[in-house]
């Protein structure tokens, strides 16, 4: 069998008892499992395979994953309001498409990159006004915000469009070097600055506490005055902003649009989301845990190219169950603090 | 009291939800330094006329005045920002954030665009430590603390935003005798530095302790605002209630009943010593015997209705015990009280009581289908001849087996929910308001119903908000008031007067 079901049993135990040590940081716990499963995962992995152990291979999850790591901190705000967003694999996808026409018509990189972020923050907006004002499921308006935005890729094109506009190339080919043998991608720093942005934004400003307070009860919300509705309509704008600056990310990474990219990519955002500690009933998780909830499905599937003799489909297999265990430990968490 | 401007003027306040007008010109003062009591009976419009206040409803029509400004309030931050605040029962914070945010939520003090995460913990230490709470560390999660240091953190809340108006709904219920102290003490506290407080409990005796002025509201409408020192109990009570006492007194027992028939069993059906959960009802102590009717009386609110879902198991009983024919049983669901020969009729029968869409001939197989579990069909044959039986023996209207129950009227309705019950012949039924609503001849037509199912020996207790009707049906009369059963009466000689002594307070 592959070495990650060696890897998953000892994570749970260890787990429960970083749990318990850290008393009235409960809230911590899953996050904090997913940062031990991650550096378990590595460690193993290095004790595997030794060219595992280098600096490049921990950087090279965040220059793959970059698109999903903007993506999850999108989708971490929903979640936290107690939200789903499933339109960001679709908007993704629509964001290449819009970015790939645009330039091949000689519109200037920085008005397409613009356009872009309009066109993903308009319809997260859209979305999220839908919610409130029409009081419907998230999941089914943001199916339909789904159905929407790869219908119109369709629309633009069939086929793959290149990107051969020299920004776009540049932003792709560039490497900033760290040390002699460490570099990372532009598309990086991009990531890692909405991060940045992402936790300044629910941890200091008012807009973020309110988001954490909708999870946690948004009658409670509503009756200590706070603005829940605007709250909850700019959730999905701003994953919207997200699923945009995701798209240009993939244009760089890819320096393609295609109507079939980013398939059941919101999958893998929510997944990500959930592995790190995120509870899908809203009011508790970190975007960090996101950021780590990605870096651990990256790390999954390096595992798998490392063994070589797996099929690439181990990789939704082990998430898969990842998911499951996850799942599993937040409901046993919940019931502990309820 | 000072009789200046009132804090808050409210004048012929109407709010009307579908088919109910839930109030009809009504109007409040609110005086700065008092506390004032809001009473009244469930349904009476208390909480209306609290959301009205907060902006959680807007009025149809009517003015609202806070410190002389006319307001009009379409949203709980609008209430708030003119210095309402509100503790609701179900303390209303959210309790996956920390103490210091649920105080500040929404006021955090920021510089330079970010919140000020230090000012914040040293205002919330000033706040907590004039409601004397300097042991509650700011950075705790607000699930780590009980409800009752939860409900005072939601007063710190209010006290945060130097609120002139404080409303505090129901704010004991869920709170032991030390806690209501603690949270006493902070009320006059704050109406001591001059906060106008509206205190709304269904526990007389923390109203007559705490409150300065009360208004009295009935069915939506305005009955009159009293000194809480000019008003005795019982003439609140009747007030609440709508019923003069020398009406009340005239209306006396007119009970014929038979105790004959209850000397010859000596066990009783169920028998229940120190029965109670917490924040629910304690201490029912009852003995229903075979063939008798017992009444459950007390205020609306007082724990009636609790009491009847501990009895059945739709509550979990956390003390005392329970015997049925003197084998001691743990209720653990409906499902168990059913085995043991239990039938409930809730209170609210569209939504608990009945299948709405399906037809009268449905809802009763439904029932007796339950008892025979889904295995063994009951033949088309029997199923009619026990409808039809049914339908005549309590008079149905219409007579039709293939009615919709939602197309009946609501005194039919009940018949129906009656007899799904009787189909399975309990030897205990538990009739919860089984006559309101419904018109007067129905429900002498249930009142005779209750009174032939008992002289056939079925064991009845009966749960109703017209005093009248229990002291003329049952043979005895348990008290409960302010969620505690505090009086089991022989109803030999009993007037309706006794008893609205025993829910008042006074003697026994």
């Amino acid at each position: 069998m592959s070495p990650l079901s060696t890897v998953a049993p000892p994570t749970v135990k260890k787990t429960s008892s970083v749990g318990s040590r850290i008393r009235g940081g409960a809230r911590y716990a899953p996050t904090l499992a997913t940062l031990v499963l991650f550096i378990l995962m590595f460690v193993v992995g290095a004790g595997m395979y030794p060219s595992f152990l280098s600096g490049q291979v921990l950087l090279n999850l965040f220059i793959d994953n970059t698109f999903l790591i903007v993506l999850a901190v999108g989708m971490t705000f929903v979640i936290l309001t107690g939200g789903i967003d499933l339109s960001v694999g679709a908007v993704v996808a629509l964001s290449m498409m819009v970015t790939a026409t645009m330039l091949q018509n000689g519109w200037n990189p920085a008005i397409v990159i613009l356009a872009v972020l309009v066109i993903g923050g308009g319809l997260g907006l859209l979305m999220g006004m839908v919610i409130q004002y029409f009081d419907i499921q998230p999941f089914i308006v943001t199916l339909a915000g789904m159905f929407l935005a790869r219908g119109l890729c369709y629309v633009i094109s069939l086929e793959s469009i290149p990107v051969t506009d020299p920004f776009f190339t540049e932003m792709a080919q560039a490497r900033i070097p760290l040390s002699e043998e460490l570099f990372i991608s532009p598309g990086v720093l991009i990531a890692l600055v909405v991060v940045g942005l992402a936790f300044f934004i629910l941890h200091h400003t008012r807009f973020g506490r309110t988001v954490y307070a909708i999870g946690g009860n948004e009658n409670s919300a509503m009756l200590m005055g706070l603005a829940v509705k605007s709250t909850k309509i700019l959730v999905y704008c701003v994953s919207g902003l997200c699923s945009a600056v995701a798209g240009i990310l993939f244009s760089f990474y890819s320096l393609s649009g295609y109507s079939l990219a980013a398939q059941g990519m919101e999958l893998d955002a929510i997944a990500a989301v959930v592995i790190g500690g995120t509870l899908l009933t809203g009011g508790v998780g970190y975007v960090l845990g996101s950021v780590v909830g990605v870096l651990v499905l990256g790390i999954v599937q390096t595992f798998i190219a490392y063994d070589g003799t797996l099929s690439s489909w181990w990789t939704k297999i082990v998430i898969g169950g990842l998911l499951l265990v996850f799942i599993l430990l937040q409901r046993l968490f919940t019931r502990r603090t309820a | 009291m000072n009789e200046l401007v009132p804090v808050v003027e409210m004048t012929d306040i109407a709010i009307g939800f579908p088919g109910v007008k839930a109030l009809d010109d009504v109007s409040f003062r609110l005086f700065q330094g008092e506390v004032h009591a809001l009473m009244g009976e469930n349904g009476a419009g208390k909480s209306t006329l609290i959301k009205a206040l907060t902006g959680v409803y807007t009025i149809d029509s009517g003015r609202i005045t806070v410190l002389g400004q006319q307001k009009h309030f379409s949203t709980p931050a609008e209430s708030q920002a003119a210095g309402i605040s509100t503790v609701y029962q179900e303390v209303n914070l959210c309790t996956n954030l920390t103490v210091e945010e649920n105080v500040m939520l929404g006021r955090e003090p920021r510089r330079r665009g970010s919140i000020d995460w230090r000012a914040v913990r040293a205002r919330t230490r000033e706040v907590l430590a004039q409601l004397h709470l300097e042991h509650v560390e700011p950075g705790s999660l607000l699930s780590e603390h009980s409800i009752a240091v939860q409900q005072l953190i939601a007063i710190a809340r209010s006290v945060e935003v130097n609120a002139k108006v404080l409303i505090l709904d129901e704010p004991t219920s869920s709170l032991d005798a030390d806690e209501v102290n603690q949270l006493f003490r902070v009320i006059r506290d704050l109406r001591d530095r001059g906060v106008a407080i509206l205190f709304v409990s269904h526990f007389l005796e923390q109203v007559y302790e705490l409150s300065d002025r009360m208004t009295v509201l009935r069915n939506g409408k305005l009955v009159g605002e009293y000194m809480t020192r000019d008003l005795s109990r019982m003439n609140l009570i009747s007030k609440m209630i709508g019923k003069d006492l020398e009406v009340l007194e005239e209306l006396d027992q007119a009970s014929t009943r038979s105790q004959a028939r209850l000397a010859a069993t000596a066990q009783p059906f169920m028998e229940t010593t120190g029965l109670g959960r917490k924040g629910s009802v304690s201490n029912v102590n009852l003995s229903i015997y075979p063939g008798e009717v017992v009444g459950l009386a007390g205020l609306l609110g007082a724990g009636r209705t609790e009491t009847a879902r501990l009895l059945f198991g739709a509550d979990k009983a956390d003390e005392g015990s329970l015997k049925i024919k003197g084998q001691p049983l743990k209720m653990r669901s409906p499902r168990t009280a059913i085995d043991h020969g239990i039938g409930f009729c809730s209170e609210d029968r569209k939504e608990e009581g009945l299948i709405g869409d399906l037809t009268v001939r449905d809802n009763l197989v439904l029932a007796m289908q339950a008892t025979k579990g889904w295995a063994r069909r009951i033949p088309r044959r029997v199923q009619d001849e026990l409808v039809a039986e049914f339908i005549q023996a309590l008079d149905i209207r219409p007579a039709n087996p293939e009615a919709l129950i939602r197309n009946l009227s609501g005194g039919n309705q009940q018949k129906v929910l009656l007899a799904r019950w009787m189909v399975t012949s309990p030897d205990l039924l538990i009739l919860d308001e089984p006559t309101r609503g419904i018109d007067i001849g129905a429900k002498t037509q249930i009142q005779k119903l209750v009174n032939r199912l008992a002289s056939e020996g079925m064991s009845i207790l009966f749960i109703s908000s017209e005093l009248e009707e229990v002291l003329r049906l049952s043979d005895r009369i348990a008290i409960i008031k302010d969620r505690a059963m505090v009086a089991d009466i022989s109803n030999d000689d009993v007037s309706v007067e006794d008893v609205l002594t025993v829910i008042a307070g006074g003697a026994q």
